[in-house]
């Protein structure tokens, strides 16, 4: 029986963890390697890393990092950040990392995530789609969303994106729903279950837990595969070891 | 002990000399076939497809080096696929040190190919490769996996897992051993199964 998910994500911003609110105002939250050990010890399935200023800076992840993770890490880590090519793609997954995930060079180059599975096999291959609710009720995607002076909204709908994505070679999609992002109000179930009606790989919820019902209900309610969170696990307002307990009690399988 | 890692071309030998490190073990990377056919251990990794992970190893003259080794041998992921004789995966002929082909999982609603994410060992006989997998916190046998094609149970199935039906996560046949999972990645029961092979 394969488990769901629960996956720390650590926002990086020159070589810390960061967090801020519906992606503004960063704080930092301690050290990478510290922070990555310890959601290691308390269960976590999978760790992402976003170097969040990559992509509006136009660069790559800085591999030192990542190959620091991967020496003392023993479980999963997917690393996101401005990779834009095959080859930066390369040096990330050379350095350690197990997946890699893109999101505005997709954007840009949709052929990109073709040719990322086409070198590594679509198991590493992430596609993160940035979301908001526009004013007309439909879902569309967000470019450059990590910094908000760049962030661009583009006509493209979240749920084609997702279609076009998967179609292209993704092997996962994440899907952060930035209206509820770092508000503590839950997962958007109604996106997350439009988003899993269509996706035929695994998807990941992002954005907007506050409880350990709000994973519950991503599980349940929308079937997600993983669910993502930052905030409530940085604060320690959820443990992961009690997060897990109560969601086995809940029928949820659950890796403990 | 000398513990070699074949460099068959996957990105995840990286993490597999880490995890190696981890128990103690300092593993060289390398494609030479004096130092492969002298260690003591023999890892082959190997993320990405099994076509182009069967070309590598003949390109690298390794084929019949790799059939013809003795000493104690572990597939990791396509490495575990690369024992058998065939792989439905651009309709590859493998080493074939193992009985059985590689299939595709079948696509279906409830099923999300890849598998990707943490799934249960099932042991199904016993031999020095699985023990001490058990039950209670942190020994229920939780490993990870991620890939699109997997052997069915057989014969040389030590441990199972269920993606839609039952299929070989852990196998042994003589000196060649494999695992589908990740064991670099599978926390302690995959450091476990590491020191396992180590000390067979």
């Amino acid at each position: 029986m394969l488990s769901r998910r629960i996956i720390p994500c650590l926002d990086v911003r020159d070589g810390k963890v960061v967090k801020g609110v519906r992606f503004r105002d960063h704080v930092v939250m301690g050290e990478i390697v510290e922070l990555a050990m310890r959601y290691r010890d308390e269960g976590a399935d999978e760790l992402v890393f976003y170097d969040i200023t990559a992509s509006p800076e136009g660069r790559s992840v800085d591999r030192g990092w990542v190959e620091r993770v991967a020496r003392e890490i023993d479980i999963p880590f997917c690393v996101a950040g401005g990779i834009r090519s095959v080859e930066e793609a390369r040096t990330v997954l050379h350095a350690g990392a197990d997946k890699i995930s893109v999101n505005s060079p997709a954007l840009e180059r949709p052929a990109l995530i073709g040719e990322l599975a086409d070198a590594f096999g679509v198991q590493c291959v992430v596609v993160g789609v940035d979301s908001l609710r526009d004013a007309d009720g439909e879902w569309r995607v967000r470019q450059y969303t990590g910094d908000p002076g760049k962030t661009q909204a583009l006509a493209r709908r979240t749920l084609d994106w997702i279609e076009e994505a998967q179609h292209l070679g993704a092997g996962e999609i994440v899907l952060n729903c930035m209206g509820s992002d770092g508000v503590r109000e839950g997962y958007d179930l109604e996106q997350l279950h439009a988003a899993r009606r269509l996706c035929r790989v695994p998807l990941v919820a992002s954005g907007g837990a506050g409880a350990p019902e709000h994973f519950r209900d991503a599980f349940a309610v929308a079937d997600v595969d993983g669910a993502l969170a930052a905030s409530v696990f940085h604060s320690g307002t959820i443990a992961i070891p009690a997060l897990k307990h109560y969601l086995r009690g809940a029928g949820i399988a659950t890796r403990l | 002990m000398a513990v070699v890692l074949v460099d068959a071309g996957g990105t995840n030998i990286g993490s597999v000399r880490y995890a190696l490190q981890r128990l103690g073990a300092d593993a060289a990377l390398t494609a030479d076939a004096q130092a492969i056919r002298a260690a003591d251990k023999v890892i082959l990794p190997g993320v990405g497809a099994a076509g182009p992970g069967m070309a590598r190893l003949r390109e690298l003259g390794l084929v019949e080096l790799m059939r013809s080794l003795t000493q104690p041998v572990l597939g990791v992921c396509l490495g575990m696929q690369l024992l058998f004789e065939r792989s439905e995966e651009g309709d590859t002929e493998c080493l074939g040190v193992i009985p059985g082909a590689a299939r595709r999982f079948a696509d279906t609603p409830e099923l999300r190919v890849p598998h990707m994410g943490w799934n249960k060992l099932r042991v199904e006989r016993g031999h020095p490769l699985v023990a001490g997998l058990g039950n209670g916190p942190g020994h229920e046998g939780w490993a990870y996996f991620v890939h699109s094609y997997a052997l069915p149970p057989g014969e040389h199935t030590l441990a199972s897992a269920d993606f839609g039906g039952a299929f070989s996560a852990v196998v042994a046949r003589g000196n060649f051993h494999g695992m589908q999972f990740h064991p670099e990645r599978s926390a302690a029961v995959g450091a476990r199964l590491l020191q396992n092979f180590l000390e067979l």
